[in-house]
């Protein structure tokens, strides 16, 4: 082997190490965080955590009762809202998507997936809390639906995308119409997708914190009232973990444990959903 | 073989030619109800920049365009300027982007040039993986774990070699700079990695075979013939990277200090336009106060609209039409 040749060999080993090197540095912020998250929330999670309301500032224990409870509520009636809307519009995007109007709601779509959710919260305040003069649950889970529907349309029109035309075609000779051609047989067939497309976005939503600031507010009582301040998990890690006390310290590393085990498991529902549905195609 | 059985599907009073073309009334309705969800998305964009502007009225009005370079920000005065976290923003975004591009286009080429089989579904799940854990977590983690390693066992080194240069002089804050950017960096690696990987899947097996066909070696394949043709699409993905960067919130918010100052050093406490709304919305007493915090959203929400626009044109141009990363949100 010639020098010149031996050199491109050592340069090419080289910057594959460099590549896997980084690559493994990459995976093990990851492992640290997770390992961190599951050594101090684990120690910090007992039966109170999840049963009881939070105790005032100062005194140990107490649970987060109410945040889990309220994350459950807000991501609940966040769905109700922004899934219709979400999966209505993509499913246009997929079916009639075609012409300029489709193009620029695909691009719309993409623009508003990546603004702030700080900004959507404070609009969210504008709409709601301001005019209503109290914050509210309601103001939240609006504000996180808003959040969610451009990313639901955009998965959708994805996932009904895949749906193979000749099915379309099928239906379509059988002398369906088109609406019926599109739900029973194009949405019926790429539901497994979707319901994953929902499952993401949920996942995401979920562990939220900003738009809630100025919206749901948080609240240290139990409450189940969408027209009142309500606590959530996320908003709970925010007030703990940048307090000064030893305790809260620790209910904020068991909260986030237990944030990040819900979004986990929904993320993988929404894997396994797609599994069953597209075994190996995807 | 008589005449084929096809007898009117829908209403009678529609003429038979549009039955049989398929034009059919509840296909209209149908289409409408369609099209009506869709308008909602360029209806909310619409409506969030018009709220933004109308709220920021009285700040714009006010200051003009100089409320970008001043940098008193005094609410008890009342003067707003929001120089110090304009630095911030970009100061921090920037430092995230020197971390995380190498570590992010390196997991994106470990994928899908040198990874063996087996190994690519598992990394690619964990780097989504990254991408799922919420902002706050990422926080905590910050406040608990990565200020005290930085203090430990980063800054004392960086401090006694490179302690000459401005960036790295005075006493480390634990809240600042260096640890917003950080915490950022590790927060954009698996948006940017997802986006590049799928770029990179884009580009044809023929352009590998023909390097290597020629000689190339397995690096210069991917130097000379994968990254060129994916360039777009990976500075699209750089800048995707960016706008997270630019926008993203309560992790930055618990780790970069919060202190309206531009200073070079790293280790000094910062600020950022979303971290600034994040802790005094609330305390906006003044509707003065309340409307400069408007402007500040307003200039993040323009900024990262043109950030996102420019990431997703370049995007398209090399994977053009799929939604690129929306599968790594």
């Amino acid at each position: 082997m010639s020098a010149r040749a031996f050199r491109r060999h050592l340069v090419s080993r080289l910057m594959t190490g460099v590549v896997v090197l980084f690559s493994f540095v990459a995976v093990l912020a990851l492992v640290l965080i997770l390992g961190n998250l599951l050594l101090k929330g684990a120690t910090s999670i007992n039966w109170d955590f999840f049963t009881k309301n939070p105790v005032p500032a100062g005194q140990t224990g107490g649970g987060v009762a109410n945040a889990i409870v309220g994350t459950g509520i807000i991501v609940a009636l966040a769905a109700l809202i922004g899934v219709p809307i979400g999966v209505g519009a993509g499913m246009y995007l997929a079916e009639y998507g075609g012409g300029r109007f489709g193009f620029l709601v695909r691009f719309v779509a993409d623009v508003l997936n990546g603004t702030p959710s700080i900004v959507i919260g404070i609009v969210g305040w504008t709409f709601i809390v301001r005019p209503t003069g109290h914050f509210s649950a309601l103001a939240g889970s609006v504000s996180l639906a808003i959040l969610m529907i451009p990313m639901l349309a955009r998965t959708t029109e994805e996932m009904v995308r895949l749906v193979p035309n000749s099915l379309r075609e099928a239906a379509l000779a059988l002398g369906y119409a088109r609406w019926r051609t599109s739900l029973k047989v194009v949405a019926r067939t790429a539901l497994g997708g979707i319901v994953t497309g929902c499952l993401v976005g949920i996942a995401r939503i979920a562990g939220e914190t900003a738009p809630l600031l100025f919206t749901a507010l948080g609240n240290l009582n139990f409450s189940l009232s969408v027209n009142h301040p309500m606590q959530t998990l996320s908003l709970q890690i925010y007030v703990y973990g940048t307090g000064p006390f030893e305790e809260w310290h620790r209910l904020a590393w068991a909260s986030a444990l237990v944030l990040m085990g819900l979004v986990l498991i929904i993320s993988l529902a929404a894997r396994w959903v797609t599994r069953q549905r597209y075994g190996s195609i995807r | 073989m008589t005449t084929l059985p096809i007898e009117p599907v829908s209403r009678p009073s529609q003429p038979r030619w549009q039955v049989l073309l398929g034009v059919d009334r509840s296909d209209r309705i149908y289409r409408q109800i369609l099209t009506l969800f869709a308008l909602a998305l360029p209806a909310l964009m619409l409506v969030l920049l018009g709220v933004l502007f109308v709220s920021a009225l009285p700040a714009l009005k006010r200051y003009g365009p100089s409320f970008l370079w001043t940098s008193t920000w005094d609410p008890v005065k009342d003067v707003y300027g929001a120089a110090p976290m304009v630095f911030g923003t970009l100061a921090s975004s920037f430092l995230a982007l020197l971390l995380a591009v190498p570590l992010a286009l390196s997991v994106a080429i470990f994928l899908t040039e040198f990874s063996p089989r087996w190994l690519r579904q598992p990394v690619a799940f964990l780097v989504e993986l990254l991408a799922a854990i919420p902002s706050v977590v990422y926080g905590v983690w910050g406040i608990f774990v990565l200020i005290p390693f930085l203090r430990s066992s980063v800054v004392p080194p960086l401090k006694s070699v490179l302690g000459w240069l401005p960036l790295f002089k005075g006493v480390f804050y634990g809240n600042s700079l260096l640890a917003g950017g950080i915490i950022l960096a590790i927060m954009i690696v698996p948006y940017i990695a997802a986006v590049s990987r799928e770029v990179l899947l884009a580009v044809p097996v023929s352009q590998r075979e023909a390097a290597l066909a020629m000689g190339a070696t397995r690096w210069e394949a991917v130097r000379s013939a994968v990254l060129p043709y994916g360039r777009a699409g990976l500075i699209g993905a750089i800048i995707l990277g960016l706008g997270r960067a630019l926008g993203e919130t309560m992790a930055v918010t618990m780790l970069i200090g919060n202190r309206h100052d531009i200073g070079v050093s790293l280790f000094a406490p910062a600020y950022t336009m979303a971290a600034a709304i994040a802790n005094e919305f609330s305390e906006a007493t003044t509707s003065l106060y309340l409307s400069a915090l408007f402007e500040v959203g307003l200039i993040l929400f323009v900024v990262t609209v043109v950030v996102n626009a420019i990431a997703r044109w370049l995007i398209w141009r090399v994977a053009r039409g799929t939604a690129v990363g929306s599968r790594a949100l």
